[in-house]
């Protein structure tokens, strides 16, 4: 789904309606039958839990995209006359694994430095986090130009273009949680509280990354 | 009618450009409106592509002005089939109900200003918009349209123009267009869920919504869950097509002579991951039909849906079931006779809460001070073909009865009636029903039941020999069915339908003129022609900007309050307090 998780991440940012206000009042509503949902601001806005609920529903969406491909990997795999090949992952995976999983970690950080109002704190664990996101997405480049060196393309093998396939498609979405990051970053957002916007990228970067381990141990163990 | 409602001082600004306010607007209504004249222009294109093959099925050898070498080919019969199929099931039947009158009234009916994410709405339409000019580029694209069908099945969509015209550039301008689809439609899907989820008016609890909110929402689940695993199939099909890869080709083919590159790959897989979502699709077009149809009979048999909370309930069945039921395209794959048999039973599942939602309509039927306006008429329509397309799917529904007649027009006449023309006319009950509303005017009754007439009359004329044909074996697909002597022996059939056909396409243009008069000269309608209910009937015809001026509404009771006993008027707005409605029981 190459660039979809990019206008979902923007959309989600940049609409909504008219002026900002606390969030804190809007946020854990039940929902229940609909409870007043305009701005105590005046102009009508779109209640902050609108964006989670919106995560919610876009993780699902990409949820089912990566099983329909997971599927389609198991399938093709357990094919007679498969022509399967094993593939062995380039071991800077490894790597690229625990720098994720690491930027998980300072993203949670980031979001209880926010919580206690500590900007700096926030800040600083946020950027952290972009760089070892941005640090990920290079040691994937790296991985397929090992994989090219090798002699490996998209079409050599079907484990190969699985391999690529998988990488490609979550290497796109989470390309655009480095957007998303970023854009948070540099840009006040109006629409949308900073708490909000924390939360919702946090959701997505969170599901991106255990949505790469999983591929991961598929590639490393399911191979 | 009085309306109780919050005062806030919000004031949203109407764009005043041009190109804001009518092209790139993030307006959910003009957005319904841009879906709605996108499907139009499709079907008028769908119904010509269906008028010259039943023309072609019974004058196969005429010779035709437009055709390149005059006579049509077979391949170019299977072109018109394949586009037909495809612009009907995804820019008709899912474009309109869903992205048209959804995008137009869910926000309405449940008491909110617009989408939750206005311009993420905006950009579905656009993608959808994009993607409908690359299936229409499909067809002048050197080779032309691809000829591999609606589904697309492999091997023949993955391999390229060795397998005929079209299935160059054609299939490839048809994947793309199906993936781009793919993605406008999770898009859309995203913004209905949370504007249903976390927008509805205070009071609008999950069972105060009226039943086409509970149709848009459910459908907007199945989308979500099914259009994912449609793009990724068109991504790897993509692949296999322009980068060598080998998902869904096998080693060894042969085509035209030529041995193919591939190897090892599964074209069954594509049939699955095409029916995983393809089953979930004739419920994404169906069920804001019966959500429209509970609607429109309640309000015209001036009677509360019965067993309101039942035809919510089947419709979450429904849209459930309709997961797990995907094997039963796929009979003739060779699948063990286990899952066909599990596949089987759950298919005749789905009978019970669809039994469940004709029986309530009935019921709302009974006893009811029935008034047949157009909306109305196309609403009994719509309960008429469900039943009578739905009983037949009970019989494909057997593994040992579909082996028969799979290959044949009985499924052609099968789903045409339950999804093609039973969608159909929700969508003209919707249409009819909710005209004043989007333009200020209501369509002409006499009109309107020329044109029920004529299309119920006529439908019925194709399809029900159809299903006499598919019984006596002939095949679909086929672009001449001249040549075999049992074949031949049903072409009086085929003559009946052909003319039914250019008759009941004929009555549309009745319909277009409709449309079109009505916009100018229609007579004035209030805010609440029909006396119905729902939050819509409260604001103005169109509705303003933000849909209620300013104010919000608050909702107070159910959605069909009509003739409750021990009150002066017949219907009950959702949106009158106790002490409102109390001013209307009689003294």
């Amino acid at each position: 789904m190459p660039g979809s998780a990019v206008t979902e991440e923007v959309e989600l940012i940049g609409t909504g309606r008219g002026g900002g206000g606390d969030s804190s009042g809007d946020r854990g509503d039940s929902g229940g039958g609909g409870d007043d949902w305009k701005g105590s601001s005046g102009s009508p806005r779109v209640p902050q839990r609108a964006y989670v609920t919106g995560m919610v529903i876009a993780l699902s969406g990409i949820l089912m995209f990566f099983m329909a491909l997971v599927s389609a990997y198991i399938v093709r795999k357990g094919m007679p006359n498969s022509a399967w090949v094993e593939l062995n992952v380039p071991r800077i995976l490894w790597l690229n694994t625990f720098l994720l999983i690491a930027s998980s970690f300072t993203l949670t950080r980031a979001r209880g430095r926010f919580l206690a109002n500590d900007q700096a704190g926030f800040r600083h664990s946020w950027g952290v986090t972009t760089i070892l996101g941005v640090f990920f997405l290079i040691g994937q480049v790296i991985a397929w130009r090992q994989l090219a060196a090798a002699g490996l393309f998209l079409s050599t093998n079907p484990a190969s273009s699985f391999f690529y396939v998988f990488t490609a498609a979550h290497g796109l979405h989470l390309l655009g949680g480095v957007c998303a990051l970023l854009w948070i970053a540099f840009r006040p957002t109006h629409k949308l509280t900073l708490g909000t916007a924390s939360e919702i990228v946090s959701m997505y970067w969170h599901f991106m990354d255990g949505l790469w381990v999983f591929l991961f141990l598929l590639l490393q163990f399911g191979r | 009618m009085s309306s109780h409602a919050h005062t806030g001082h919000a004031v949203v600004v109407e764009p005043s450009g041009f190109l804001r306010k009518y092209i790139f607007s993030v307006d959910h209504k003009v957005i319904g409106i841009q879906y709605f004249l996108l499907a139009l222009t499709a079907v008028c294109i769908g119904i010509v592509l269906s008028l010259l093959m039943r023309f072609h099925l019974v004058y196969p050898g005429a010779h035709l002005p437009f055709v390149s070498g005059g006579i049509m080919t077979p391949e170019q019969y299977l072109a018109l089939l394949t586009m037909h199929g495809t612009i009907m099931v995804f820019f008709v039947l899912t474009t309109a109900p869903q992205g048209g009158f959804g995008n137009y009234f869910l926000p309405i009916q449940i008491g909110a200003p617009d989408m939750a994410f206005p311009r993420l709405n905006m950009l579905s339409f656009w993608v959808t918009f994009l993607a409908f000019v690359a299936i229409l580029a499909a067809f002048v694209v050197p080779g032309g349209a691809p000829i591999s069908g609606w589904t697309g099945y492999t091997p023949l969509s993955g391999m390229g123009e060795v397998t005929g015209p079209g299935e160059g550039m054609g299939q490839t301008m048809w994947i793309i267009s199906i993936s781009l689809f793919c993605l406008a439609s999770l898009l859309g899907a995203l913004n209905f869920i949370a504007t249903t989820i976390d927008l509805r008016a205070p009071g609008m609890t999950l069972f105060r919504m009226p039943l086409t909110v509970w149709g848009w929402f459910v459908t907007a689940i199945l989308g979500l869950l099914a259009f994912g695993i449609l793009l990724a199939g068109g991504i790897l099909l993509l692949l296999d097509r322009s980068a060598g890869t080998s998902f869904f080709l096998p080693a060894g083919l042969v085509v035209n002579d030529q041995l193919q590159p591939h190897s090892g790959g599964s074209p069954l897989l594509w049939q699955h991951l095409f029916w995983f979502f393809g089953h979930p699709e004739v419920y994404i077009a169906i069920l804001p039909g019966m959500g429209v149809a509970s609607h429109v009979l309640s309000s015209f048999a001036r009677k509360p849906v019965y067993g309101y909370r039942a035809m919510a309930m089947a419709i979450c069945a429904i849209g459930f079931l309709g997961f797990m039921v995907w094997g039963h395209h796929m009979f003739l794959s060779g699948m063990s006779p286990y899952s066909g048999f599990a596949f089987s039973v759950l298919t005749m599942s789905i009978g019970v809460p669809s039994a469940i939602k004709t029986f309530n309509w009935i019921g709302t039927l009974w006893g009811g001070k029935i008034q047949f306006k157009s909306p109305m008429l196309f609403a009994l329509g719509f309960v008429s073909l469900f039943v009578s397309g739905g009983l037949s799917g009970l019989f494909l529904a057997q593994p040992a009865v579909d082996n028969m007649l799979h290959a044949t027009y009985y499924v052609v006449a099968h789903f045409h009636l339950v999804m093609g023309v039973a969608a159909i006319f929700g969508i003209f009950a919707a249409t009819y029903f909710w005209f004043p509303k989007m333009f200020g005017r209501v369509m002409s009754e006499p009109l309107g039941k020329l044109h029920f007439w004529f299309t119920f009359v006529g439908a019925y004329c194709i399809f029900m020999p159809m299903h006499f044909v598919g019984i006596a074996g002939g095949i679909r697909r086929y672009a001449d069915s001249t040549g075999t002597t049992y074949a031949a022996a049903l072409q009086p059939l085929h003559v009946f339908m052909t003319y039914a056909a250019f008759l009941t396409g004929a009555a549309q243009l009745i319909f277009l003129f409709n449309f079109f008069w009505s916009l100018k000269r229609g007579a004035v309608a209030g805010k609440n022609p029909w006396n119905a209910t729902t939050l819509e009937w409260i604001t103005d015809s169109p509705p303003p900007i933000d849909n209620f001026g300013g104010s919000y509404p608050s909702v107070y009771r159910g959605p069909y309050e009509f003739s409750v006993p021990g009150y002066r008027q017949d219907f009950i707005g959702q949106n009158l307090t106790p002490e409102e409605a109390a001013l209307l029981k009689a003294r």
